[in-house]
């Protein structure tokens, strides 16, 4: 229940710069985006657009700017531009990210920004992957609820510490960053990979939920949990900070204790 | 081409379409069409609550719930609806949270409950505890238990596949009173594989519209790209009438210059608005309930704060969201994606110094009229057979002149329970209705011109106009000048876009072709949006005429409904040529037991 709170002071004194502003700086950036579109040529190529951007935008910003301003077959998802939708996972100057969380001030704009598709997805047109195996082995962990009990009447009673254990992992909005940022994955990919795992833990540590054995049974399986190799590539890339490594090796330990 | 037969087909995977797919899918065979991925849909944006009277906090039912969302509306509110919106919400949250959805929990471990703007406790007496949550990604959290239970329950997807045409046949019938008229039926819909360019055509027994709200008429929204108002536009074209468009919502905290929403929540937990001379100003506007008085009320308060100098910045132009005096901690438990939001995009540290933030284009009040079984209307009285609409593309209408926060969330899923179960119920007793002849040749040529169009005109260039007429002429403030400004520059984005070409001439994932398409989507609903605007002579709720400040019941107590009418002719008001085309009637507000007062906070 949220604390009470003494009323806030009816006026106080703001500091002369407050709240940020000023003018905003441009530059000029290079945009090396990889193309491929099957209908025009098999092979995958290199496209370099020079635009002129504003200090608060964010590479997603730049790829609007080129698909509406210079080249309009530039293909990529995304839709609410603002790190919640999970449309616009792509590999920025090689790691994975959310183009529409990453502003250009933060990469080394002297040089080109290298965008590319994310790896171990097959490509459909430049920028733009088959996410399909990727919802599989989400639903293939028994992405929801099972409660074997009789349902009450009212909602089931759950703990704040208990809902605190699996906080971290309901934060997913699978965009894939991160399983297409683990090397296993890259080489084999029937792996389950990262997200199915955190989205598997999700439910495992929900006091709720009565079926976390069953999962564990199935992410024991040769293509679980077993071929995280720890390498944190999930950590780093996860755009909604998930701690994706400790997540899994919980996971582990409660396969190895049975116990959740 | 390609046809495929479902009993029920969902065009929507946000909220409101995946909950109605829970509850047909198990009744009915059911297809889901949607033109993202369904966790990508836009409710997973919605952070602050789901209001309910639960009462697991403190005092509180669901008639003062009924009333808050009434007056919230400045009484366009229909009653009746109200009532099933507040009386249903109970079990709309307890049906989530047995379905897996991870609220926040009081110490004795029920949902947790906070205020939110307009929810007040004994009709208007105080703020109440009502809105359920987690954390501030309510609707994140919402939109994946829906997606998870939908994976659960084995619903059928199409993903990527953009819904362009509703297809419907008319029938000769007669009024009870003898008058002839053109009864319409559903048969199906069109939709656009964008992976393939493929059409195909889905022929259904029920269809339910829900494909959400067409914000990207503005410049500033908080809404995603994609919600160009796709399935209002399909429906207006083919001759479903459009209820209270002229009513927008602009969310008061909008991150400044970026539109970016930071939750009414902020707000809810003790976050205050300040001017530039530090003033908590709504305590001037909204002397009972302050920084938690409705959104549009607190909108046009930090617009008109702007326009008499006392905004901040180097321009002047916005306000400050003040949690300083809030603790991180509380912070960090109860608005961690909004703070982050704050960091990430203005580079502002929420703990120590306030927000720039101003009203932000957020959701559509109105949109396809249907009744509280969720039956789409083709006039005031006439359903549909078949045709179901929920969600923010719906009006039903529950939100009136100005929705409540939180009664976004309640509407999909009461709404979308609803239409759910309706499509499946009439599904086991309905025939299909015959396609009609060359199904696809509209959606075909309605691509061509697209696809094929050689003209000087660049999709992106109106786009952009038109979203800065919209900011600049119908946003918080707005005048017969100022709308038909609008009105003249629209006519001549229509001419415009005769002319437009796209560059990408492929079919797989032609998304230049996409956003083409969208944009005709966007002209026309502007264009309602407007002219419903200019003929509502008064003051209600979200939309603010200055040239007519105050609210006309004996005039206006009334929703409007705008009908696409090749034949109607210009009616001289305005700009002749722009409102051609566009036939405006009127329907009755349902009361139940609330007289219309005076709006005050």
């Amino acid at each position: 229940m949220s604390a009470e709170l003494a009323e806030p002071a009816s006026k106080i004194e703001l500091p002369a710069h407050v709240g940020g502003g000023g003018e905003i700086p441009t530059f000029d950036v290079t945009m090396r985006v990889r193309r491929y579109n099957p209908e025009v040529s098999a092979e995958a190529t290199w496209d370099d657009f020079r635009v002129t951007m504003y200090g608060t935008d964010r590479v997603l910003d730049a790829l609007h700017k080129i698909k509406w301003e210079i080249d309009g077959s530039v293909s990529f998802r995304r839709s609410c531009a603002h790190g919640v939708c999970g449309s616009d996972a792509m590999r920025i100057n090689g790691r994975n990210r959310l183009a529409c969380k990453t502003l250009l001030k933060d990469l080394d704009t002297s040089k080109p920004i290298t965008v590319e598709p994310i790896k171990g997805l097959p490509v459909e047109k430049d920028l733009i992957v088959d996410m399909e195996p990727f919802f599989q082995s989400f639903r293939e962990v028994m992405p929801f609820l099972i409660n074997r009990g009789h349902e009450p009447t009212k909602e089931r009673l759950q703990s704040a510490e208990d809902r605190e254990r699996f906080d971290d992992t309901t934060k997913c909005i699978l965009c894939a960053a991160c399983t297409s940022s683990c090397p296993v994955f890259w080489t084999d990919g029937q792996y389950f990979g990262p997200a199915a795992i955190v989205n598997a833990h999700r439910f495992i540590f929900d006091s709720r939920d009565d079926a976390g054995d069953m999962r564990l049974e199935i992410l024991n399986d040769k293509e679980g949990v077993w071929r995280c190799r720890t390498t944190f590539n999930c950590s780093e890339a996860c755009p909604r900070g998930i701690q994706v490594t400790q997540a899994i090796a919980e996971v582990k330990q409660a396969i190895l204790s049975r116990k959740i | 081409m390609q046809v495929h037969k479902y009993d029920v087909v969902i065009v929507g995977a946000g909220g409101a379409g995946m909950r109605a797919a829970i509850e047909s899918g198990q009744r009915a065979r059911t297809a889901v069409l949607t033109k993202l991925y369904p966790t990508r849909s836009h409710t997973g944006a919605a952070q602050g609550g789901m209001c309910a009277a639960l009462a697991n906090v403190e005092e509180d039912n669901w008639e003062w719930h009924t009333f808050d969302t009434i007056k919230g509306g400045d009484y366009l509110v229909d009653q009746d609806a109200a009532e099933v919106m507040a009386k249903e919400a109970i079990d709309a949250v307890l049906d989530l949270e047995k379905m897996g959805l991870p609220f926040n929990r009081t110490p004795e471990g029920r949902i947790d409950q906070r205020r939110f703007g307009g929810h007040t406790r004994d009709h208007g007496k105080a703020p109440v505890r009502r809105a359920c949550y987690a954390a501030d990604r309510t609707g994140h959290m919402i939109l994946q238990t829906l997606y998870q239970n939908c994976v659960k329950h084995n619903v059928e997807f199409y993903n990527e596949y953009y819904v362009l045409d509703l297809l419907t046949v008319e029938e000769d019938a007669v009024r009870e009173d003898g008058t002839p008229y053109k009864q319409k039926r559903v048969a199906g819909v069109v939709s656009y594989d964008l992976a393939s360019g493929e059409l195909h055509v889905f022929q259904a027994k029920s269809v339910v519209f829900a494909s959400g709200g067409a914000g990207k008429v503005f410049k500033t929204t908080s809404n995603a790209h994609t919600l160009t108002g796709d399935g209002m536009g399909i429906a207006f074209r083919r001759g479903i009438p459009l209820e209270d468009m002229e009513f927008f919502q602009f969310h008061p905290t909008g991150l400044a210059g970026l539109g970016i929403l930071l939750s009414e929540a902020a707000r809810g937990e003790g976050a205050i608005l300040r001017n530039s001379e530090g003033e908590r100003f709504m305590e001037r506007y909204a002397p009972t309930i302050k920084d938690l008085a409705p959104r549009d009320i607190v909108a046009r308060s930090m617009a008109n704060e702007v326009r008499e100098g006392r905004g901040c910045g180097p321009n002047k132009d916005y306000v400050l969201l003040d949690l300083t005096h809030l603790e991180p901690a509380h912070i960090d438990a109860k608005l961690p994606d909004i703070t982050e939001f704050a960091r990430t995009y203005l580079g502002v540290e929420p703990y120590t110094e306030p927000v720039p933030v101003f009203p932000t284009a957020h959701y559509a009040m109105g949109g396809i009229p249907t009744n509280i079984t969720t039956e789409v209307l083709q006039d005031n009285d006439t359903v549909v057979p078949g045709l179901y609409a929920a969600g923010e593309v719906a009006c039903v209408s529950v939100h009136g002149s100005n929705r409540l926060g939180t009664n976004s969330l309640l509407d999909i899923n009461v709404f979308g329970k609803r239409a759910g179960i309706a499509a499946a119920e009439y599904a086991k007793t309905a025939d299909f209705v015959e396609l009609p002849e060359d199904p696809e040749a509209y959606t075909i040529e309605l691509l061509n011109i697209a696809r094929n169009g050689n003209g000087d005109e660049k999709v992106a260039v109106i786009r952009k106009e038109l979203q800065d007429t919209m900011d600049a002429n119908m946003q918080v403030f707005r005048t017969a000048d100022t709308l038909n400004q609008v009105l003249r520059d629209i006519a001549s984005f229509e001419e415009r876009y005769k002319r437009i070409s796209v560059q990408d001439k492929g079919k797989r994932f032609n998304l230049d072709l996409l956003e083409a398409v969208e944009l005709g989507f966007l002209l026309e609903l502007a264009k309602v949006m407007t002219v419903a605007a200019l003929h509502r002579e008064e003051s209600r709720g979200g939309h603010f005429r200055e040239d007519f400040p105050e609210r006309d019941d004996d005039k206006f107590m009334k929703h409007s409904m705008a009908y696409k009418d090749e034949h109607a002719p210009a009616d001289g008001t305005g700009s002749a040529e722009a409102i051609a085309g566009i036939r405006l009637g009127t329907k009755p507000v349902v009361f139940t037991r609330y007289e219309p007062m005076v709006r005050k906070y």
